[in-house]
């Protein structure tokens, strides 16, 4: 640097900023490493047959119940969320038309849905499915709140895939003398299946680490749920309870590691999908 | 035959649209029809005022958890707002990219671990932490539960702030640099206030995400239903009000928690409205 500048190099506010900068990009940086590192030591150790019995008993407190209803939970939100987020998505991308009133309300209502806490979302279900409509605490009444809660997530995302699609694939269809539904399911559509795919993912992962709306929803049995309508803990619920329970916390650190894990693989899967669609 | 397909299909696509309006409709008359009835029985000045929550002598006073839930997301934002903002202008501008590389991804786990994980951190690190150094108190605490909300909004501020950052033009940087400023005054002078718009957007996405935070406040905030007198006292939000006491509670108690979540979702209506003001400000 020329010696004329050196009046910025003793320019206090610079120095300072710097220094805090890195600071908190170090601290930032130091609490992911030590929240994850500190669980993997502490939980490895820990995992051991009984956590993965088939059966869960108060003495092994196997997670393998709650992992299989995590499982389900999670496949048959998605079985509701995936094709009306997606049909929602392909109203809003293909056919609603500019500044529609209707189209302003659906965004208005997806906004809102997003920004409701999980808690509400845990109040809401068990209000309406649980005690409205008489289903008790089940699966299927946490996997209906998860959907609605994910759908402006998979909205959104679909929405988007399907907007990054060049007009010219749409004009190209219509132009060999295809219909307008025949070009959404076999041009536009597949087109933006990577983009989709990664908004199914990212909605998988806040099913899987899901506990407030589950609670008073699916309930807490610790058991493979035998139908829809049996109250099941997922994995989540389950690290929640164990953690209260002071003569548990090993299989609470090592239930941790597994959940970590399984947040860290869809996390991994999205990431991968997201660089495939940055190819194109 | 066609031509029918085409209408039935659009009318399919119109109908799956309804339902998110549907879904919205529904929350709303849901929590409204189960709480308002409550609030009327107690009496709203006595519901939002009332100091004393004692469910066993029928007193339904949710003041101290409104300020809890205030005190909490304050402390929230004290400790995440500085560190995010500022870790964001790094990752936008000063960072090299292999480290770019690497902090990327873990941003983003940070944003998809589960709340959960991140009480039970809080419950085995940080409330002993916070109890060695205040020296009184459990450690389950204002403070505690104000620090592991502060970390829990950090990814959200980080992305928001720092794709703000990245959309000012190229030019304002440059054009300060041009001039003489150091890079840390063209980012604080001139980059920054460009962006000022989006990381408020972030800050209050952050605030929404720390309002309704639920089951990490709860296992390392104390949840005593009682105004905090100082950072080390126990703590109880609204969130945790209604999770902690919906498993038992009936008739009245059972409403009044609705209500409460009737409360945080008016809440959380007005953080939604505050935020898409921000976002039009944005566009003009």
């Amino acid at each position: 640097m020329n010696t004329s500048l050196t009046a910025v190099k003793r320019d206090y506010f610079s120095i300072a900023m710097k220094v805090l900068i890195r600071a908190a990009s170090a601290l930032t940086s130091f609490l992911i490493l030590y929240i994850v590192g500190f669980i993997f030591l502490k939980g490895i150790p820990n995992l051991n047959v009984g956590l993965f019995q088939w059966e869960y008993t108060s003495e092994n407190v196997s997670l393998m119940p709650a992992l299989i209803n995590t499982i389900l939970m999670t496949a048959i939100s998605m079985t509701f969320a995936v094709p009306i987020g997606i049909f929602t998505a392909i109203f809003l991308a293909e056919y609603a038309k500019r500044g529609n009133k209707f189209v302003k309300f659906i965004r208005m209502a997806a906004e809102t849905l997003s920004g409701i806490p999980s808690i509400v979302y845990g109040i809401f279900g068990m209000v309406f499915f649980v005690i409205a409509l008489g289903w008790r605490y089940s699966l299927l009444a946490g996997a209906l709140t998860m959907a609605i809660m994910i759908l402006p997530l998979i909205m959104r995302t679909t929405e988007e895939a399907l907007l990054s699609v060049p007009d010219a694939y749409r004009e190209g269809s219509y132009g060999l003398g295809a219909g307008k539904l025949r070009t959404v399911f076999s041009i536009s559509l597949p087109a933006a299946v990577p983009g989709i795919l990664g908004g199914v993912i990212l909605a998988i992962g806040r099913v899987v680490g899901e506990t407030a709306a589950l609670i008073y929803t699916a309930g807490t049995l610790a058991r493979v749920a035998q139908s829809p309508m049996d109250s099941a803990r997922t994995l989540s619920v389950h690290l929640f309870r164990l953690s209260g329970e002071a003569l548990h916390i090993n299989e609470a650190y090592a239930t941790a590691v597994v959940l970590i894990l399984l947040v860290l693989v869809i996390n991994a899967l999205s990431a991968l999908i997201a660089r495939k669609i940055s190819r194109f | 035959m066609q031509k029918f397909k085409e209408t039935a299909m659009k009318f399919v696509f119109a109908a799956a649209a309804c339902i998110s309006i549907i879904f919205v409709v529904l929350i709303c008359y849901f929590l409204f029809s189960g709480g308002l009835p409550a609030i009327g029985k107690i009496g709203v000045g006595e519901f939002l005022l009332g100091k004393q929550w004692k469910p066993a002598n029928q007193l339904f006073g949710i003041f101290p958890m409104i300020i809890g839930s205030i005190y909490v997301t304050a402390g929230a934002l004290l400790v995440g707002v500085p560190l995010g903002v500022l870790t964001a202008v790094y990752l936008a501008k000063f960072c090299p990219k292999p480290l770019y590389k690497a902090l990327n991804p873990a941003i983003s786990l940070m944003a998809g671990i589960p709340s959960v994980i991140y009480g039970f951190f809080g419950l085995v690190v940080m409330v002993p932490f916070v109890r060695n150094i205040l020296g009184v108190g459990s450690g389950k605490s204002m403070l505690t539960a104000s620090l592991l909300l502060g970390i829990m909004i950090l990814p959200t501020i980080i992305r928001v702030s720092e794709s703000a950052i990245k959309a000012v033009p190229k030019s304002y940087y440059e054009g300060a640099l041009a001039l003489g400023a150091t890079p840390e005054r063209g980012m604080f002078f001139t980059v920054l206030p460009a962006a000022k718009s989006g990381v408020t957007a972030g800050v209050i996405l952050g605030l929404g995400r720390a309002v309704g935070e639920t089951m990490a406040v709860i296992m390392v905030a104390g949840n005593q239903a009682m105004l905090p007198e100082s950072l080390a006292d126990g703590v109880r939000t609204l969130t945790a009000n209604v999770v902690l006491e919906m498993g038992y509670a009936e008739g009245l108690h059972r409403e009044a928690l609705i209500a409460t979540a009737a409360v945080l979702f008016v809440f959380i209506l007005i953080i939604n409205l505050l935020l898409s003001l921000v976002k039009r400000r944005q566009k003009t």
